[in-house]
């Protein structure tokens, strides 16, 4: 962007959101990581990674068809991402609970979603600069009006993960027992599902579809990376995720480059210097005990 | 609000032990009773009219060559997978109505090595992971905690337990496992091949600490074992599934070279040893032709 960066952050911010676009843009950037963090949290211990890009993926032709309609981006993108997780949830579930059976069929779906997303662009003439944002975000243009929308469907869809947090930690590390404890897997596997075709819609129109997993992925990996408590690492990946936002909004202000690509960046360096940290710890406590057992 | 009543405690009195140790052994509660159950998975009858009873406190082998549907029972015995035909009670109920005093411990369950959960947390789900809503600090959650710390405690754990689980070895996962199993303090535990790919010390281990536990909480115990030597001196009952049926009886009925040579279709041998101890040998590790579902009319 354009602003003129001085040692005075929070001057800098200060400066920033007196600008309307820029507020909202850091309004809808909290809002989404706050749903993002647990819902990419759940994504990484289910390893259902590969559904959660397909979700966002699809939500590519859902806000171009809405956009080529004349609807609002912020319906396509949700109404595509749950419809894709509805189907996803139906196809037969593989042995052990887990979709890795199914990466065929969904990596079939998202190639069917990028080809209409690219026909609905088509349809909808001198929409190219608009592709760009939707593949790789932008956080221009955002208005009070999105951010409440965004801040209400995401107060909807946390307030339905705590509820069934507990039994869906349980039925992702331990399907079988799960059941036998009366834990309706199934069920839970749909509902999770429709929450993250939910959460990537909301990060999706931030980061754009292609870009989604800076905020869903990363956070959460990184948070697991450095503690194993759940509640902790929960905890962990929302603060990591809100780090990031805040950041690459910061950064992208005073820069050239697009908000998805500072994303990206500043979510990485925390990941790969969480790893580092992990690596050093651990060379530690090799030294540390061999030099206990030489002593 | 929490005043305590010292004066109603000593009515409460627990059944007498005396009354259970008498002459006539069946007296005891029965825990499972499957009655001319029959079980069909994918369309197929892996086996019909299998009758057995589990009694409480009893410690129990199912036995059999592989694909006989011995985890198929522990699964119809908890309602996972329905009965085609017969009957099957649990604690007096149709399956699947009183699992919460029930500990499972299903097979083959190693963690992904990357999976950063600790065993402790794997053992607390156990406790009230099927509880909606966030777990809140307070008095529950204490009591919870203080729980899991016992169970832990219980199976020998403590050094490992806060570790990721997916870190720990097979035989450190493995008492984590029944730890869980054991959280809801259950009247039965179904473990299948709980000693599966443990190496022999632990399978050893493992067994005598199982059989120290349901005999210290009177918890009855259904195992599926693979190789029953390591259970075989702690057994009160075996249930034998194969050729579509069942057989069961006392180790003695059961665990002598004609009966499973008969049972498993090729020699087996019952070996005592100076010490008295019964060693199976020649027990089919992974046949390769099970004639369960092939020849069933014969049962
Ligand atoms: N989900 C399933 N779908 C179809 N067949 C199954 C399924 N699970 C088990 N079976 C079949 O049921 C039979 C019994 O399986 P199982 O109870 O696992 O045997 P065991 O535990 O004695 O090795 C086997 O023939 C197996 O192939
Ligand atoms: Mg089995």
């Amino acid at each position: 962007m354009t602003g003129t960066f001085t040692w005075n952050l929070i001057g800098d911010l200060q400066d920033m959101w007196s600008l309307p676009f820029m507020l909202n843009a850091f309004r809808a950037g909290t809002v989404v990581a706050l749903l993002a963090a647990p819902a990419g949290w759940f994504m990484v211990l289910r390893r259902q990674s590969f559904a959660g890009h397909t979700l966002a993926l699809v939500g590519f032709p859902g806000a171009a068809a809405a956009v080529w309609l004349g609807l609002g981006v912020a319906t396509g993108y949700v109404s595509f991402c749950v419809i894709a997780a509805l189907v996803i949830a139906a196809l037969p579930a593989g042995t052990r609970g887990g979709y890795s059976e199914q990466s065929a069929v969904i990596g079939t779906v998202q190639a069917f979603a990028l080809a209409s997303g690219m026909l609905f662009v088509a349809l909808y003439k001198g929409f190219l600069n608009g592709t760009n944002a939707l593949l790789f975000g932008s956080f221009l243009g955002i208005t009070a009006g999105q951010v409440t929308t965004l801040a209400v469907l995401a107060a909807v869809a946390l307030a339905v993960l705590a509820a069934v947090g507990r039994p869906l930690l349980f039925a992702s590390i331990d399907a079988d027992v799960a059941q036998a404890h009366g834990v309706p897997v199934r069920a839970l596997g749909t509902v999770f599902l429709v929450l993250l075709g939910v959460a990537v819609a909301e990060v999706g129109q931030i980061t754009g579809v292609l870009l989604v997993f800076a905020l869903l992925v990363l956070p959460p990996a990184t948070a697991q990376v450095l503690v194993a408590r759940p509640v902790a690492s929960l905890a962990l990946s929302v603060v990591l995720a809100l780090v990031t936002v805040w950041v690459a909004l910061f950064v992208a202000y005073y820069s050239p480059y697009p908000i998805g690509f500072w994303l990206t960046t500043v979510a990485f360096g925390l990941y790969a210097l969480a790893q580092a940290a992990t690596a050093v710890r651990g060379r530690l406590a090799v030294r540390g005990r061999l030099a206990v057992a030489g002593g | 609000m929490s005043v305590v009543r010292a004066d109603i405690r000593p009515t409460r009195r627990r059944p007498e032990p005396a009354r259970r140790a008498t002459v006539v052994e069946v007296e005891r509660a029965t825990v499972v009773e499957v009655d001319g159950a029959t079980a069909v998975v994918g369309g197929r009858t892996v086996w019909s009219g299998v009758d057995a009873t589990v009694a409480a406190g009893e410690f129990v082998a199912v036995l059999g060559p592989n694909g006989a549907g011995k985890s198929t029972l522990l699964k119809a015995v908890l309602g996972l997978i329905p009965v085609a035909g017969g009957a099957i009670r649990l604690l007096g109920r149709p399956p699947g109505q009183a699992n919460h005093a029930v500990g499972y411990l299903p097979q083959r369950r190693s963690f992904d090595t990357s999976l950063r959960v600790r065993g402790v947390d794997v053992v607390r789900l156990g406790l009230d992971g099927d509880r909606w809503g966030i777990p809140l600090p307070g008095r529950r959650s204490r009591a919870a905690a203080a729980r899991v710390r016992e169970l832990v405690e219980l199976v020998g754990a403590g050094r490992y337990a806060d570790r990721p689980i997916g870190q720990l070895s097979g035989g450190e996962q493995q008492r984590l496992l029944i730890a869980q199993a054991l959280a809801r303090r259950p009247e039965l535990l179904l473990l299948d091949e709980p000693l599966d790919s443990l190496d022999l010390p632990n399978q050893a281990a493992v067994a005598a600490l199982l059989s120290r536990i349901c005999r210290a909480e009177g918890v009855a115990a259904v195992i599926v074992a693979h190789d029953v030597n390591p259970i075989l001196p702690y057994l009160d009952r075996v249930i034998y599934l194969g050729h579509g049926g069942a057989a069961s009886g006392t180790p003695a009925q059961v665990i002598n070279s004609g009966t499973l040579t008969r049972l498993y279709g090729t020699p087996v041998e019952v070996l005592s040893t100076s010490d008295g101890r019964l060693v199976v040998v020649g027990q089919p590790e992974a046949p390769a032709h099970h004639g369960g579902r092939h020849d069933r009319h014969a049962a």
